[in-house]
C-alpha cells in the first residue's frame, strides 16, 4: 500500500513500482467505467478541492473523479476565497478543511504550497499544481498516456517542447521520466526558456539522457512522442525576438511530414495556438485522449491514497 | 609569519581561524557582533596561510558559539576552524560544519515561494546539498542558492 494516507507532493516521492501500481489500478478503473459510469468506492467520503489559483481542467477532472467514485467534493476556488481576501492565512483555511474532509487537493500560485499544507493537515494532501514548481498528477497522467499509446515508456525517444523554464508540468514530467529508461529526451526550446538549474540538476543526477536543442525540425523524425507546451509571449524580454522564434515552435501539418508512423503529440492543455487545429483529427493528436485519461487516473490515485483499493 | 603574534593570546573565548580572506567582518555581522555587545574582539585580515594563501582570523573573548551560530559561520566561511580557549589553552579545536538542513536562517530568493508569503506560520528550510562549496535547496520550492549569493539572503 505505498500510497495509502501518504501525501502526493512531488512525483519523486514515489518509485517506478509505485507508479506501475497506480497505472494498473487506472487500467482496472477504466475497465469498470466501461461497464458502469459511476462507482461507489468513495461513498461517505469528502474531498476538499482548494483551488487558490484559477484552474479548469485539473479542478473539474478531480471533481469528476470524486463524483464518479460516489464521493462528495467541497470546492473552494480563488473566487470564493472571501475570507482569504479578508486576510485569513492559508494555514487557518487548511486547518478548517482538514477537519471537514478526508483528502485535500490544493493548487496555488505559490511554489511549495502543497508541502506547507501537508505539514499542517493530518489528512493526505495531493498537489494540484504549485506555481511553476510541480504538478505531479499531470505528470502521472502524461506517463500513463505514453504507456497507453506505446505499451511502455522505456526505450522511447521523447521530445519536450516549449516553456521549459516556467512550465510546472514539464518539471514534473521530467522527474517522472527519471524513474524510467527512455532512449533519449530532447529538450526543445529557445535559449531564454531553457530548464531551471534546480530541475536540470535533479534530472542529471538521476541520469536522464537529455539533449538540449533549439529547433524542432532537427529532431522530429527521431521522436516517438512530442510533448508540447505553450511559449508565452510575455516570457520574452523582447517582443521582436518572440516574433522571430514563434513559428519555429508552432506545430502544423507541414511540421509532421516526416514523423514516425506511431508518433504522438501530447499537451497538458489548454492549448492556444501552438498546435494547428488541423492536427486535432489526425492520428498524431494524443492530447484529447490524454485529457480523458486524467479522470480514471485521478480516481485510481484517490482510491490508493485513501487506502480504499487492494 | 606564524611565529609572530599580531594579536595577543586570549584567556577565555574562541578563535575563529581559516576564514577566507576578506570575510571576517561578515562573520562578525552574522554573529550579530557590532560592538555595543561589549565583547573584546580582535580581528586580523589577509594574513598568510598555508591552506588558503591568505586568511582572516577573529578572536572573541568570553564567547562560545551555539549550534545556530556555528551554522551561520559555516555559511559565510565553510573553511573556518574554531579553537575554544580556556585559561590561554586550546581545549577544543574543530572545523565548522553545516547541518543537513538549515531552518530559519535564510530567506528563499524566490519571491513567490510559500515560505515568503506574509502572515503564514512558516519558517524557511533549506537542504544542504553541498557543504564545502555550499549549495542549498529550498525545502518548499526547490530554488537553489550557492556561493556568494547566500550572504544576501541571511536573515539574522
Amino acid at each position: 500500500m505505498p500510497f495509502a494516507f501518504r501525501d502526493v507532493i512531488s512525483i519523486l516521492d514515489y518509485s517506478r513500482e509505485d507508479l506501475e501500481l497506480l497505472f494498473e489500478t487506472t487500467d482496472k478503473i477504466r475497465e469498470l467505467l466501461g461497464k458502469k459510469s459511476s462507482l461507489n468506492y468513495l461513498n461517505g467520503k469528502i474531498a476538499a478541492l482548494l483551488f487558490l489559483e484559477p484552474s479548469t481542467r485539473t479542478m473539474y477532472s478531480f471533481q469528476t473523479a470524486v463524483y464518479r467514485l460516489g464521493g462528495k467534493a467541497l470546492v473552494f476556488t480563488s473566487e470564493q476565497a472571501t475570507s482569504l481576501a479578508k486576510g485569513e492565512n492559508y494555514a487557518d483555511t487548511i486547518r478548517m478543511f482538514d477537519s471537514y474532509s478526508d483528502v485535500i487537493i490544493v493548487r496555488s500560485k505559490y511554489e511549495g504550497t502543497a508541502r506547507f499544507v501537508a505539514e499542517i493537515a493530518e489528512k493526505p494532501v495531493i498537489n494540484g499544481g504549485d506555481g511553476r514548481h510541480e504538478h505531479p498528477t499531470q505528470a502521472m497522467i502524461d506517463l500513463y498516456t505514453i504507456r497507453y499509446f506505446f505499451g511502455r515508456i522505456d526505450g522511447l525517444t521523447i521530445g519536450i517542447l516549449g516553456d521549459l523554464k516556467y512550465a510546472r508540468t514539464i518539471a514534473s514530467l521530467l522527474y517522472g521520466l527519471t524513474l524510467y529508461n527512455p532512449r533519449k529526451v530532447y529538450l526543445i526550446s529557445p535559449g531564454v526558456l531553457r530548464l531551471r538549474e534546480e530541475v536540470r540538476r535533479k534530472i542529471l543526477e538521476r541520469n536522464l539522457p537529455i539533449t538540449e536543442v533549439s529547433r524542432l525540425d532537427e529532431v522530429i523524425e527521431e521522436l516517438d512522442v512530442l510533448y508540447v507546451t505553450r511559449i508565452q509571449k510575455e516570457r520574452y524580454p523582447d517582443p521582436i525576438e518572440y516574433e522571430k522564434v514563434k513559428n519555429l515552435y508552432k506545430i502544423t501539418p507541414e511540421t509532421l511530414t516526416k514523423v514516425k508512423e506511431n508518433f504522438k503529440i501530447l499537451h497538458p492543455l489548454p492549448k492556444i495556438d501552438e498546435i494547428d487545429p488541423r492536427i486535432d483529427n489526425t492520428k498524431y493528436a494524443g492530447y484529447f485522449q490524454q485529457a480523458k485519461l486524467g479522470v480514471p487516473l485521478r480516481m485510481a490515485l484517490l482510491l490508493l491514497v485513501l487506502g480504499l483499493w487492494g | 609569519m606564524e611565529k609572530t603574534l599580531i594579536v595577543s593570546k586570549i584567556k577565555n573565548g574562541i578563535v575563529i581561524d581559516h576564514i577566507p580572506a576578506g570575510k571576517a567582518l561578515k562573520v562578525l555581522k552574522v554573529l550579530g557582533l557590532r560592538g555595543p555587545e561589549g565583547y573584546r574582539i580582535s580581528l586580523v585580515m589577509n594574513v598568510e596561510s598555508k591552506k588558503l594563501g591568505r586568511k582572516d582570523i577573529v578572536k572573541i573573548e568570553n564567547k562560545y558559539l551555539s549550534r545556530q551560530e556555528l551554522s551561520l559561520v559555516a555559511l559565510i566561511a565553510p573553511s573556518a576552524t574554531i579553537n575554544v580557549i580556556k585559561d590561554y589553552e586550546v581545549v577544543e579545536k574543530y572545523k565548522v560544519t553545516l547541518p543537513d538542513m538549515i531552518t530559519g536562517l535564510i530567506k528563499c530568493p524566490n519571491p513567490t515561494c510559500i515560505s515568503r508569503k506574509r502572515n503564514e506560520p512558516i519558517t524557511s528550510k533549506f537542504y544542504v546539498l553541498k557543504k564545502e562549496k555550499i549549495m542549498l535547496e529550498c525545502y518548499y520550492c526547490g530554488t537553489m542558492i550557492s556561493g556568494e549569493e547566500i550572504e544576501k539572503y541571511i536573515t539574522v
